[in-house]
């Protein structure tokens, strides 16, 4: 019966699939175009020497030279890269529990709370690469120096405590403004939770400290993964990266024109690639822990 | 004598429970020292974001003897638009802000139909290897713009685009703009989630396919349009590191030309002037910055609801 039905329909199916490619077909060229022939174009760049002359460019094949080069050979670039790959450690965490507070404060009904909420999402609206290098180096938004006492306090402390809140404190405002987009996430999908679920719960008893960590927080692991992604993504291509930065320094680079910035950037996306894999990881290994 | 105590007793616990109801709130009412906490959690973190568009605003109202008195800290002695005329002229704001303006609208609208011819073809269609380009679709996300930038600019240059808006325009239009793989996602989430049975009763009316999705998909997904044209906008305005490359010498946008605003001024103002006062200083490029972001600002306020509610209402995060 069913295969008779299939049989049947099997043209409208085509035709049907046929109408999805030709709504899709759009996506594939550009794909083709614009990121899959660049991709290989650029693994192509890294791998060879370049020769730019008036009868076209001309490559040498030189294998891994410029990763060696990169690497091995420049000063700067595995430095910058430890440091952001260090940073993106410790600001990802931070940002995204910053923002899941934000978003369960902004999620109640209280006064003023539209002013509240353009307040806070203002940083999606201004976060450009000029617009903040222009206010980190104008003035100092620096909380660690703000108060004279909180700093002799923070002195007193021993190394291990210390550093880490220094560090929160001196990047705190930075924090604040990659937090745009994932407030805005959880924001919208706190306001899916059901508030029957948690009528249920405190009619069984349960207190708002049980409610959050119950409720709550596996509500929104998933958002929280996307977040994470989001924002390891958001600092590796922000145009402030000194990583960044220094490949975009080297593009058209006297002897080594593209090639030393392509190999560079494949290293960065490498990187990258495996601090989105720990992230997987991390919200995987606490999905299991959860289910156990 | 006894039952004088108990009245009395239950007048203490009486006057004791309507306090705790006043400063704790109760299930109707929130209490004081809820909005007290909830205020001063609010109002310290939001001062915060606050900051450093209050000290830009402040700032550019400095003229160059408040700037230089230690005594003035918040509130200058007098307005002074010195500064905002510099900046203008700078900036050659007009000119400017017209080719922001066109180079972050054109793009966002390409984007927008592009994104939504796509998703709506992955949400509405049962074609083959569909789990493949979803795959895909997210790696164009993943994939950085410093990889495909050099062969980009190579082919843009190849073709006589570079300094067109072109290379902005053509990515866009394929669906391989800025984000665009989120935009995508988002179409398609919002396509996926409304009745088939909508589209199959047009069909039977005798509606094609493309009919079907110009007057039922599209109107249906407005949250899913709003919130695709805001965020377009946003981020192709504050763009800089790819149409710089692209178009930045004959093209210049607000951002672009923030960053290299201090040699822009010296252009404009001669450095070998003798008076001091015409330098640049803290309060001019202060006042660039706030300019530079200030079209955007008064966008924000004018859709600050929509920014929220549509995201709210295109199901964003999806499940």
């Amino acid at each position: 019966m069913k295969s008779k039905k299939k049989k049947h329909s099997l043209t409208i199916k085509q035709r049907n699939s046929l109408t999805g490619y030709l709504f899709f077909s759009p996506w594939i060229i550009g794909f083709l175009v614009f990121t899959l022939y660049p991709v290989i174009y650029s693994i192509r760049l890294s791998l060879n020497e370049l020769n730019i002359t008036t009868n076209g460019i001309l490559m040498k094949f030189k294998g891994l030279y410029y990763y060696n080069e990169a690497i091995n050979v420049d000063t700067s670039f595995k430095t910058y890269l430890i440091d952001e790959v260090c940073f993106t450690l410790c600001a990802t965490p931070i940002i995204i529990v910053f923002s899941l507070i934000i978003a369960l404060l902004l999620n109640k009904k209280y006064p003023l709370l539209s002013f509240f909420r353009g307040v806070f999402f203002l940083p999606v609206i201004i976060m450009s690469g000029p617009v903040i290098s222009e206010l980190l180096s104008k003035y100092i938004i620096d909380l660690s120096t703000f108060n004279p006492l909180i700093h002799q306090f923070l002195m007193g402390l021993p190394g291990f405590v210390r550093n880490p809140i220094i560090f929160a404190l001196h990047n705190l405002v930075f924090f604040l403004w990659f937090s745009g987009v994932p407030i805005l996430i959880f924001l919208a999908g706190l306001q899916k939770v059901s508030s029957e679920i948690y009528e249920a719960a405190s009619i069984d008893g349960a207190t708002a400290w049980e409610k959050f960590w119950k409720i709550t927080v596996p509500f929104v692991k998933p958002m929280a993964m996307v977040n994470a992604i989001y924002t390891v993504m958001e600092l590796a291509n922000s145009s402030n990266n000194k990583v960044n930065l220094k490949i975009d320094s080297h593009l058209l680079e006297v002897g080594r024109p593209y090639s030393f910035s392509a190999a560079m950037s494949w290293i960065h996306f490498g990187v990258t690639l495996i601090l989105l894999l720990l992230v997987y990881l991390v919200f995987e290994g606490f999905g299991r822990r959860e289910k156990a | 004598m006894k039952v004088s105590k108990k009245i009395a007793s239950d007048k203490v616990e009486f006057t004791q429970h309507t306090v705790r109801k006043i400063l704790l709130g109760s299930k109707e009412k929130k209490g004081i020292v809820n909005l007290i906490v909830y205020f001063a959690i609010l109002g310290g973190i939001g001062f915060l974001f606050l900051y450093p568009v209050l000290y830009m605003i402040i700032n550019s109202f400095k003229s160059p003897e408040d700037l230089v008195d230690p005594a003035i800290n918040w509130i200058p002695t007098s307005l002074y638009f010195g500064n905002y005329v510099k900046a203008y002229a700078t900036l050659d704001f007009m000119n400017t802000f017209k080719n922001s303006l066109l180079m972050s609208i054109i793009p966002a609208i390409i984007q927008t139909i592009a994104t939504a011819v796509i998703g709506y073809g992955l949400a509405r269609f049962e074609f083959p290897l569909k789990k493949l380009w979803f795959t895909l679709i997210v790696a164009t996300f993943i994939i950085p713009a410093q990889v495909t930038l050099i062969p980009r600019y190579m082919m843009f240059s190849k073709y006589g685009m570079i300094n067109t808006p072109w290379p902005n325009l053509l990515p866009a239009a394929v669906g391989q703009g800025l984000k665009s793989a989120i935009f995508i996602l988002i179409f398609f989430q919002f396509f996926n989630s409304y009745p088939k049975s909508l589209d199959e009763a047009a069909e039977l009316d005798g509606a094609g396919k493309f009919r079907v999705f110009s007057t039922i998909a599209v109107p249906m997904a407005k949250p899913a349009i709003v919130v695709s044209l805001l965020f377009s906008f946003v981020w192709y305005w504050n763009e800089t590191s790819q149409s710089s490359l692209f178009f930045g010498s004959v093209i210049k946008t607000l951002p672009m030309k923030l960053g290299n605003f201090a040699a822009a001024y010296e252009q404009v103002y001669n450095p070998n002037d003798a008076d001091v006062y015409s330098a640049i200083n803290e309060s001019i490029s202060l006042t660039g910055t706030f300019l530079s972001i200030l079209p955007l600002l008064i966008l924000y306020f004018i859709l600050q609801k929509q920014f929220v509610e549509s995201v709210e209402r295109s199901g964003i995060t999806g499940e």
